[in-house]
């Protein structure tokens, strides 16, 4: 478990989806034995580095390891796609963290992905596909080349649909197109979950709540320790405040408050802003640009 | 022997504690209380009578022979006095500096009828120092039990648990959520009032006793309170995982950009260094005008930090008067020394913010006290219409913690209507084995409470494994090789028996 968090969670796989979309698969045999459909982990990736949050997108209790997809959009995350390959390892991994998604009594669900929710989404829909109900999937991507993970949710998906920005794969238009598709189908689903950028995750709700579909979201705050001890991850809930990594992440759709969770991710733009331009620039004096940085 | 000492003859001041300017300390993370030199101490330690009454050994609440260590200062045997406290408190350079002495032992100090109390905590302090200074360790010599005992949290708590379970001769382990041991020691209580190397030399102690840290393990979810006993083989539990889930107050404007807890801001800058950022990756952006609300220790530390990392000014709004702060008198004197403003009878009742959604300001009203409330505090009343505003771009939560829900939504463990977990009078939880001690059953309390719980679980959790203290001593076999390896069998009388 690494004595003093000493960095002994070792990458065994790492694969590229895309130029920013790339897959670690780390050792960790306790926790692929432990970890549910709706967990996550906090990662450090190096001694100084910091705590981010990120879904266990798989586990596989045989191979004793956990699946983390990752999108590459700041400092840390880009500094993840350039440094962790096989073999190397992150300083801190801990999880599974959150409460288990609650999968049961439903008998067709409809499982939106987008963007970084692609990944989070698999292991809801297989649990789901395990429990005995159909499970019908919306993937959105930007184009057809950055697609992955189609064959994984086919296996458990009754029913695939694919939304591609520019209609290279698929239907062309946002997740929710694919929804209203698959409701207009399928008027007997009887449960949602939808995962990706807020903005997304809004829209969904929005197409199931005339509809009175019980939908569930897995909210993306800006967290810190993950054990419900900073209050960081603070989300409004209906009239209440819940935090996302101890009482979530999880949470009824039509009682979230987007436009606050929003906000809130807004909330270190500048530093963040700061932190990428300094790693940019200590890239460029390595070794030519950002991307060509990959040599380090 | 000297002539006994009375009121008259001892030196009637009480030492001042050698400290950093106000100014220049405010500016920086270096500790604020230097702590006192050798004859800093022979002076102070020469105002104690000795008196036979010890009121001050009933005010400590692990029961310190305070007289005792005190006459081995005057007598300059220090690793004597190093001895006597440690064969209580196991963290003597710890609770010297963030004990609040004036409830504790120096409230009751027979001197402090008269003049100013003894400086009990700054002896204390003094003599943990230098044990730390000279790399002494009381290591005694260990008889393995055989048995195996797993921690859950590494704040005081556990430490103090951990450090006389593994004295019983078990095979300790503690496990920890963070990536580094500690607690609330390491990720809540700043470096200018206890730096982090004297955690780590305390943690490194341990660690020669043979207790194993297992960093990145969040027990309840990785594996169950449980599974530990029935699958990973430990005979006894403890549970010490502190308080945490900082409270919001429920008014409007809460979750603008620029509002966050106490506990947020003390681990971004303590433990994931926010502080030296970008150099260390976690983000802060500290406030230039920074209102914190609460008067506790917590807020006391948020109201220091937040000058130290440059904020123009820094304010404590409180809705009772300074006579009722729950801070240490010593952090509410050093905060105001240092330049924080108090509000005091100022209740926050809206928190403002811009069009871009940060906080520009906090919306307050004036107290008066009223009566008695249960606390046996005199209530706060608002005075109508005394509404004002206060300009700021940062707005702090340090009003209390709630019970953290990790062990109790994933464990049978019984909790008591507010969400801390029950036990009975020995520290026993409702599962067998399982014991629990600290903030997770008080609620928020003191560093020394929550390592005299992890104490007294020890002594539940021996009895419950047949494990008896003796004062044989296997000091017959006293192998010249195992000297050499630090092994002092004589040194103390720590031998265990295991009576069947
Ligand atoms: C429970 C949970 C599960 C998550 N799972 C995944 C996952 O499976 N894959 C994945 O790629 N990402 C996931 N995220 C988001 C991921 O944690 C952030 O992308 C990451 O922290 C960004 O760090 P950075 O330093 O690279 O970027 P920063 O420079 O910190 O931020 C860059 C941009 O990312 C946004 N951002 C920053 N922090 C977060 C955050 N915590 N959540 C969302 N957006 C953020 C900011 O608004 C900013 O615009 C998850 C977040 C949570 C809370
Ligand atoms: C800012 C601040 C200032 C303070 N100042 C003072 C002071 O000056 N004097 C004083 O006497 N007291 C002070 N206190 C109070 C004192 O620190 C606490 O009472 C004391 O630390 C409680 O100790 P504990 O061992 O119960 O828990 P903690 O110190 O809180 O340690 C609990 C540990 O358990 C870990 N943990 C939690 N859940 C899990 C889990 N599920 N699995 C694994 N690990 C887990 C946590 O990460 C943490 O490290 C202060 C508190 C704060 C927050
Ligand atoms: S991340 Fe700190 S409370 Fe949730």
């Amino acid at each position: 478990m690494g004595e003093d968090g000493g960095g002994a969670f070792e990458i065994v796989t790492r694969e590229d989806y895309s130029d920013v979309t790339y897959m670690l698969e780390v050792r960790h045999p306790q926790m692929a034995k432990a970890a549910q459909a709706g967990q996550f982990v906090i990662v450090m990736e190096h001694e100084h580095g910091e705590r981010i949050p990120l879904t266990i997108a798989d586990f596989d209790p045989e191979r004793g390891t956990v699946t983390l997809v990752v999108q590459a959009v700041g400092k840390t995350t880009k500094e993840m796609q350039q440094r962790c390959r096989e073999g190397t390892t992150l300083y801190a991994v801990v999880g599974p963290m959150g409460i288990p998604s609650h999968i049961g009594g439903a008998k067709k669900v409809l499982c939106v992905g987008g963007g970084l929710g692609v990944a989070p989404v698999y292991p809801q829909a297989r649990a789901y596909a395990r429990s005995g109900a159909k499970v019908i999937g919306v993937l959105g991507f930007r184009n057809k080349d950055v697609m992955f993970w189609e064959d994984r949710f086919r296996a458990v998906c009754d029913e695939l649909i694919v939304c591609t920005d520019d209609g290279s794969a698929g239907i062309k238009g946002l997740v929710t197109k694919g929804m209203e598709q698959a409701l207009a189908a399928h008027p007997d689903i009887d449960e949602c979950v939808a995962i990706g950028p807020p903005v997304m995750m809004k829209a969904c709700a929005e197409v199931t709540r005339p509809r009175g579909i019980r939908t569930i979201v897995s909210l993306n705050p800006v967290m810190v320790d993950g054990t419900g001890m900073c209050g960081g991850c603070r989300v409004k809930i209906a009239d209440g405040i819940k935090f996302a990594c101890v009482d979530g992440p999880d949470f009824d759709a039509h009682q979230v408050d987007f436009d606050d969770l929003m906000a809130r991710l807004a909330r270190f733009k500048p530093a963040e802003a700061e932190a990428m331009k300094k790693w940019e620039e200590s890239c460029r004096m390595k070794g030519g640009d950002a991307s060509a940085a990959e040599r380090y | 022997m000297a002539k006994k000492k009375t009121i008259r003859t001892i030196p009637q001041a009480r030492t001042p504690m050698p400290e950093q300017d106000p100014a220049a300390r405010a500016r920086n993370f270096k500790e604020v209380a230097c702590g006192y030199t050798l004859e800093n101490a022979h002076n102070e330690a020469e105002r104690c009578l000795q008196c036979p009454d010890e009121p001050c050994v009933r005010g400590c609440p692990v029961g310190i022979d305070i007289p005792a260590f005190i006459q081995k200062i005057a007598e300059k045997n220090y690793h004597g006095a190093y001895d006597v406290i440690t064969d209580t408190n196991l963290l003597p350079a710890v609770c010297g500096r963030v004990c609040p002495q004036e409830n504790q032992c120096e409230g009751v100090c027979t001197v402090g009828d008269t003049l100013e109390p003894v400086a009990i905590g700054r002896l204390e302090r003094f003599v943990g120092d230098m044990a730390i200074r000279e790399g002494w360790v009381n290591r005694p010599y260990v008889e393995p039990s055989g048995f195996r005992v797993g921690i859950v949290g590494s704040g005081p708590a556990g430490m103090a648990c951990a450090a006389d379970m593994a004295k019983a001769g078990c095979e300790v382990v503690v496990y920890e959520a963070f990536h580094e041991p500690g607690g609330v020691l390491k990720y809540g209580i700043p470096d200018f009032r206890l730096p982090n190397e004297v955690i780590d030399v305390e943690i490194d102690k341990l660690r020669e006793l043979g207790v194993r840290f297992e960093c990145n393990t969040l027990v309840g979810r990785l594996f169950t309170i449980e599974q530990m006993i029935t699958d990973m083989g430990y005979h006894a539990v403890f549970i010490g995982t502190g308080a945490g889930y900082p409270s919001f107050m429920g008014i409007p404007g809460e979750s603008l950009n620029g509002v966050l807890s106490a506990n947020e801001l003390l681990t971004r800058c303590n433990l994931m260094r926010a502080r030296d950022f970008p150099n260390f990756d976690t983000p802060l952006m500290p406030g230039r005008r920074v209102a914190v609300i609460g008067a506790g220790n917590t807020a006391m530390d948020a109201l220091r930090v937040s000058l130290r990392l440059g904020a123009e000014k820094v304010m404590c709004v409180y809705r009772r008067s300074k006579t009722e702060a729950p801070a240490r008198a010593e952090e509410i004197h050093h905060a105001g020394e240092e330049g924080v403003e108090f509000h005091w009878l100022t209740s926050p009742v809206e928190v403002l913010g811009d069009a871009g959604k940060r906080v520009r300001g906090l919306r307050c009203q004036k107290m008066e006290l009223g009566e008695p409330d249960a606390s046996g505090r005199r209530r706060p009343v608002p005075v109508p219409g005394s509404e004002f505003e206060l300009e700021c771009d940062s707005v702090v939560y340090a009003i209390g913690t709630n019970a953290n829900p990790i062990l109790g939504q994933t464990a049978k463990l019984k909790l008591n209507k507010r969400g801390y977990i029950e036990t009975d009078e020995n520290l026993a939880t409702s599962i067998a084995g399982v014991y629990a001690g600290g903030d997770i059953v008080t609620g928020a309390a003191t560093v020394i409470e929550a390592m005299g719980a992890g104490r007294k679980a020890a002594r539940s959790m021996k009895a419950w494994l047949g494990l008896k203290d003796t004062d044989v001593v296997f000091a017959e076999a006293a192998p010249y090789e195992k000297r050499r390896f630090g092994f002092a069998p004589d040194e103390h009388g720590y031998a265990r028996l295991r009576v069947a």
